[in-house]
């Protein structure tokens, strides 16, 4: 069987043959679109590595079937920066070593994009590290994730209030 | 970003090596850029998955082939029916880290999550599925799962060629002179590595030459064993490993599913690609082995050791050896006329153990730190003054001197910046301001210091920038970083204008990445290739009449900034771009072979220090225990780059954390499964589980550990966190538990 979709991936209009419908929207990025940033490390849901934004929300792309996302605007760590230009979120992983082998990063990192975005735990580290608990990092770069996206969070708060100045 | 300049490590190693520079390979991996063994998609490749076994012991008497053979875009199944022949038994070792491996050889089973049969599709999801369609049926013998059932064996060896049992002094003298001794047996579950990336391999033939795209610790070793395995000569392997995503010692070793997905790409010649499942996982790659450890500890009146007896029991498979050299933790920190390690192994119907960070010091350490806490209580002292108290200046038992050891100043450090003084004796003295139960422990940290030999190039070019390579791996320790520091400090340049290549197996043997060794071994040879190009330009300079350096050979030139300059006479100098230019070569090529010096490493004991202080929190009623703050002191020789090196601590004591809190495999035992395997069963800490972590770098000289004074930072940080967190965990609660992890239930029991 095959079945066609058509998706909005990093901003890019793409109509997507399906060649199977048990493909999930992660092998579908990785394996058939060739955008592999996004990692599996668990496809069950209990990892977080898979996370990409799907309509702007935080999803793990391992436990959606490509099938059901007919439609939609999905962002993965490919399409995060612009030209060269890094998102602010990518920008401070860097500065306060938020990874170390980097595997749960692109998962971490929209899982962080989203969290901003959607406006949670404004200015609180305890807050933070408790919805980024989705996001396993067995090298323990906790420390370095939170204050990360503590800054992050700051800085797009400034941004947007001087938007609105 | 703020620098952290003002550290003191960064201003006494001035320019280049000390200083905290972000992460090379930063920008790649935030923007999805760095390529993973499973990100590569050779063009007509297939798609490998394994069929596993579901018991422990006894043998497939039945496999559906015909069902998944059947299912669409199948394009072969191996069973032990038509395995094609392999060079080298795989129920043979191959030394030094080779196992023994489960290659479809016949129908036995060993383990829960044996591989029973590889399916091939075109696609992940036709492999699977096929997978699942095989419906194994087996001839199940009773699984061997605990002390009570598994069969004790003497040993030959511990880790990788330790001695089993060391002994100093007399133990039954030690013990009887002792005014008190404290005995008591530890135990350490089977843990899992669980590196965030899943072991994976795409494997490509061309003739008799195989590419292979997979995660990898010891690229040199891997290239002779999978020659070995395939009967072609280890040049014709080249493996790409560019980054692991987390190793911690399971992609050191060859493991079955990964030979079986490149067999089968020579079989089939396309390309084919396997990745192992996370449950995949709890098996073929090895573990932290289960053991059980006896301590007694002898003390005299006034606190100090009469005797140190460490009896490791250590479970290993029922075919293979791999013995976690728990007791060894034993031997180079506390000072004891007579001490006594030694190893007994246990076999079961598991999948072989292997190293796993910090192996054998993370278990002993574990053990023996609560010990002497509890040997502490007994002789009624603070347990930091204990320790104190049983300083070795030298290494117990040899006497030999210690290569370096600041431990006392990670003693003092770390309880001030801790705020351990004034901490009463007793435990449950203490309370916070929700009447949760709060208590501080510590632990003293240790690892040693392997170095392996290693080869690496250094190339300077007209343009006055160079090209470092070395066959290194990164898997999180910031390895394009720290050694590209390195070079760069001895070729005198900055390290942008250093281009670092690694993570291909083509490049000289940058030796393993494992064992905290990779920065001193890989780093002192690209150090030492520096200094061959530095000294290969040098001898053109100053034969040239043309050159202000002419004649300096014999009094010597410095390398900085781009630049030679006469030792004597810093006022004299000429750049490299002019040197190159005039001589009319387009590079100078340096190289170089590192080893640690025999004589000196006989004559010293070498290891890595620490000491970390804990708090943790435990409701009253509900026996939750939450570690709360975490304070590490760690002197490990010269630190490269402090920011990675924080970075190394603070994963190192969140692993700590994780043992003695968190994480255990828990096997069923009627059937040999690991009820747990997956990540949503098996508690490895998230962000909220980890407590404030504070890590200070001792500084410490280091004349002999190596030319550059580089001990290890990678996995000291595990050791000392454990005992520290669980000897919190009495000092709030006034319970003992001897049984990792720490448990709720242990604390309620022991209440009610
Ligand atoms: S791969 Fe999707 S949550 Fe782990
Ligand atoms: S950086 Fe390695 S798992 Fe998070």
């Amino acid at each position: 069987m095959s079945l066609s979709i058509s998706l909005t991936i990093n901003g890019q209009a793409r109509t997507v043959v399906l060649d199977d419908p048990r493909v999930t929207l992660l092998d579908l990025l990785r394996e058939r679109l060739d955008l592999p940033g996004t990692k599996k490390g668990c496809d069950r849901g209990q990892c977080g590595a898979c996370t990409v934004l799907v309509d702007g929300r935080r999803i793990n792309s391992c436990l959606s079937l490509a099938a059901s996302l007919d439609g939609t605007e999905v962002t993965t760590i490919e399409g995060l920066a612009e030209g060269e230009a890094l998102h602010p979120v990518q920008a401070a992983f860097i500065a306060h070593d938020g990874f170390q082998c980097g595997y749960c990063t692109p998962g971490q990192i929209m899982s962080a994009v989203g969290l901003i975005k959607e406006g949670h735990a404004n200015g609180d580290p305890e807050r933070i590290r408790e919805l980024m608990s989705g996001n396993i990092c067995r090298c323990g770069a906790y420390q370095g994730i939170t204050e990360a996206i503590l800054e992050a969070q700051k800085a797009s708060t400034e941004a947007n209030r001087r938007d609105a100045a | 970003m703020s620098l952290d300049t003002a550290s003191p490590t960064a201003r006494r190693h001035g320019s280049n090596a000390g200083q905290p520079l972000t992460r090379r390979d930063g920008l790649l991996k935030v923007t999805g850029r760095a390529t993973y063994a499973a990100d590569n998609h050779p063009d007509g490749m297939l798609y490998a998955v394994t069929a596993i076994s579901r018991i422990a012991r006894g043998r497939v008497t039945a496999l559906d082939v015909g069902a998944a053979r059947a299912h669409a875009g199948v394009v072969e199944v191996l069973t032990p029916a038509n395995r094609p022949p392999l060079a080298h038994d795989p129920d043979e070792k191959m030394p030094p880290f080779g196992f023994r491996v489960e290659v479809l050889q016949d129908d036995t089973v060993r383990y829960v999550g044996q591989p029973i049969a590889l399916v091939v599709a075109e696609t992940l999801e036709a492999a699977t599925e096929a997978a699942a369609l095989l419906d194994p049926q087996y001839e199940i013998a009773d699984a061997r799962t605990d002390r009570s059932n598994g069969d004790r064996f003497g040993l030959a060896a511990v880790g990788i060629g330790a001695p089993p049992r060391t002994v100093h002094g007399d133990l039954a003298a030690g013990l009887a002179a002792a005014t008190h001794v404290t005995e008591a047996e530890y135990e350490t579950p089977a843990q899992y590595h669980n590196a965030m990336e899943p072991h994976a391999v795409v494997a490509e033939w061309h003739g008799d030459r195989v590419t292979l795209d997979m995660p990898n610790q010891a690229m040199a070793l891997s290239c002779a064993a999978y020659g070995a395995y395939f009967d072609i000569p280890a040049e014709n392997v080249l493996i790409r490993s560019p980054f692991l995503g987390g190793g911690f010692g399971s992609k050191a070793i060859l493991n079955g599913p990964q030979i079986l997905a490149i067999l089968a790409a020579r079989m089939l010649k396309r390309p084919v690609k396997l990745v192992l499942t996370r449950t995949q996982m709890y098996g073929p790659v090895g573990h932290r082995g289960h053991t059980w450890q006896k301590l007694r500890i002898g003390t005299d009146a006034q606190g100090r050791l009469t005797a140190l007896h460490h009896h490791a029991l250590c479970a290993t498979s029922s075919f293979d050896e791999f013995i976690e050299p728990a007791a060894n933790a034993s031997l180079p920190l506390y000072d004891s006329p007579a001490i006594l390690v030694e190893h007994e192994g246990l076999r079961l119907d598991i999948g072989t153990p292997g190293p796993m960070r910090a192996p054998g010091e993370a278990s002993g350490s574990a053990a023996l730190e609560v010990a002497m806490d509890e040997a502490a209580v007994a002789c009624g002292m603070d347990p930091l003054e204990f320790r104190l108290a049983n300083y070795a200046e030298t290494e117990p038992g040899t006497g030999r001197p210690f290569s370096s050891k600041a431990l006392r100043e990670c003693y003092l450090e770390g309880a001030k910046r801790f705020g351990w003084a004034g901490r009463p004796l007793e435990p449950r003295q203490m309370r916070d301001e929700n009447g949760f139960l709060v208590g501080w422990g510590m632990g003293t940290a240790v690892f040693h210091c392997p170095h392996f030999p290693a080869e690496a190039r250094a190339t300077l070019r007209a343009d006055g920038t160079a090209l470092v390579e070395t066959a290194g791996a990164d898997m999180g320790q910031g390895a394009w970083t720290a050694l590209a520091q390195i070079a760069a400090e001895a070729l005198g340049l900055d390290p942008d204008q250093v281009e670092f290549h690694s993570g291909i197996s083509t490049l000289p043997d940058g030796g393993i990445a494992g064992g905290s060794g990779h920065t001193a071994s890989a780093g002192l040879a690209l150090n030492n290739a520096g200094e061959d190009a530095i000294a290969k330009l040098a001898a053109i300079a100053t034969a040239d009449p043309a050159s202000p350096l002419f004649g300096a050979g014999n009094i010597g030139v410095v390398a900085r900034s781009g630049r030679l300059h006469r030792i004597d006479d810093e006022g004299r100098s000429e750049s490299y771009v002019d040197i190159l230019a005039r001589a009319g070569q387009a590079e100078v090529i340096g190289t170089a072979k590192a080893a640690r010096d025999p004589a000196i490493a006989e004559a010293h004991a070498m290891f890595s220090h620490g000491a970390v202080f804990a708090e943790v929190k435990v409701d009253p009623d509900l026996g939750q225990i939450r570690a709360t703050r975490l304070v590490g002191a760690f002197a490990a020789g010269r630190v490269i780059n402090p920011r990675l090196v924080r970075s190394q601590y603070f994963g190192g004591m969140i692993w700590g954390t994780s043992f003695a809190l968190h994480e255990e495999a828990v096997t069923d035992r009627r059937t040999g499964r690991i009820m747990n395997a997956d990540l949503a069963e098996y508690h490895v800490p998230v962000n909220a589980d980890v407590p404030s972590l504070d890590a200070i770098l001792i500084e410490e000289d280091d004349p002999y550990v190596n030319p550059l004074g580089i001990k290890g930072v990678g996995e000291i940080g595990i050791t000392g966190t454990v005992g520290a967190i669980a000897n919190a965990v009495w000092h709030a609660t006034g319970v003992r538990v001897r049984r990792f992890p720490v448990r709720i239930e242990d604390l309620l029991i022991a209440r009610a």
